[in-house]
């Protein structure tokens, strides 16, 4: 196979699976309801899907031993969580993230 | 935020995201030039996969050589926590018709589901089509753009994480978090601290066991199992 179609059958490929995880919810949900205790629960997702996306950038991983701190990141996070604090506006606080990480490599050379 | 749910509101709330999308966007068009991508095949994977940060998954198993079948699993385990995020946002449009529906699963994302769920403190429990849709396709339309630019910029400069682009949807989750905890009514503050204290300590011990294409999956599913314990045992204050 060359390597074109590789490449295309393999973006088909992954865009028909992450299309059918967003979409099949939806089209489920029309037919079904969800009950109270599934709702309660749902209401949970946001700040732990959003705290395991922001967790996992702090450790590199090795599997079956400990996680090590990235202390980049960690330490990138502590002016944006400031500044999410002191601007609550997001496009602050996305800067801040990206110029803090980008001077700590500057400074440590990495 | 305000309780409107129009598309001017929804522009001017969804704006402040456009940077952390493109941020990552132009990093990872950047990373699949490095991978050898072609910049029409980086537009294609932002256009057609619109898997964030699933994609760099799906450009280095390319760059690999990996199996068809199994890039494409890889790529569906690592977003299928947007399963979830589905399901949380899909009651909200029961009542729309099946096409809109799809249309607003098909364009949506972590980033609009984050502001979606933010929207909700401040209207009473509601959401429209047009409010989320605006918002959809402003993060679709910045992804898609940013990742080609990423990948014509590519000639131009080498090792871009020095400029810690990557730190950019980070950053964007810091913001959206925190936001979301100050907002958010129905959930007691202390309880939602605790939650993302639990959190913490899921993903630092998950990462022993779990394979990191569903670390967040798991951590997630089970997070959410152990925040609604918490509640239930939680001391009635509000």
């Amino acid at each position: 196979m060359s390597t074109f179609n590789y490449t295309i059958l393999t973006i088909l490929g992954c865009g028909l699976v992450t299309w059918l995880s967003r979409v099949l919810p939806f089209v489920l949900l029309k037919k079904f309801s969800l009950s109270e205790t599934v709702l309660e629960y749902l209401n949970f997702v946001p700040i732990v899907i959003m705290s395991a996306l922001w967790f996992s950038s702090l450790f590199t991983q090795h599997l079956g031993h400990l996680p090590t701190i990235n202390w980049p990141n960690l330490i990138a996070s502590g002016p944006t969580l400031l500044s999410a604090i002191l601007s609550k506006n997001l496009l602050v606080i996305v800067i801040v993230g990206v110029v803090s990480l980008g001077l700590i490599r500057l400074i440590i050379g990495a | 935020m305000n309780a409107e749910l129009t598309i001017k509101s929804a522009i001017h709330e969804t704006l402040p995201t456009v940077f952390g999308y493109l941020g990552i966007g132009i990093a990872f068009g950047l990373v699949g030039h490095a991978a050898g991508l072609s910049p029409l095949m980086i537009f294609l994977m932002s256009a057609i996969i619109y898997g964030g940060s699933a994609q760099f998954i799906t450009v280095s198993l390319l760059a690999a050589g990996s199996p068809i079948l199994s890039i494409v699993a890889a790529t569906f385990l690592i977003n299928s926590r947007m399963i979830l995020l589905s399901l949380t946002i899909a009651p909200y449009f029961k009542r729309k018709s099946l096409a809109d529906n799809i249309f607003i699963g098909t364009l949506l994302t972590d980033e609009s589901f984050a502001l979606g769920m933010n929207k909700l403190n401040y209207t009473a429990g509601e959401l429209n089509f047009p409010w989320l849709n605006t918002a959809n396709l402003i993060a679709y339309l910045t992804w898609v753009s940013a990742s080609l630019i990423g990948g014509l910029l590519g000639n131009f400069i080498q090792n871009p994480e020095r400029f810690g682009l990557d730190f950019a949807i980070v950053a964007m989750f810091i913001g959206l978090l925190y936001l979301q905890v100050i907002a958010d009514k129905s959930l007691n503050y202390l309880l939602q601290i605790t939650v993302i204290a639990v959190t913490l300590v899921l993903t630092y011990l998950g990462m022993i066991i779990i394979p990191s294409s569903l670390l967040v999956l798991v951590v997630t599913i089970i997070g959410c199992l152990l925040g609604v314990s918490l509640k239930k045992i939680w001391p009635q204050t509000h």
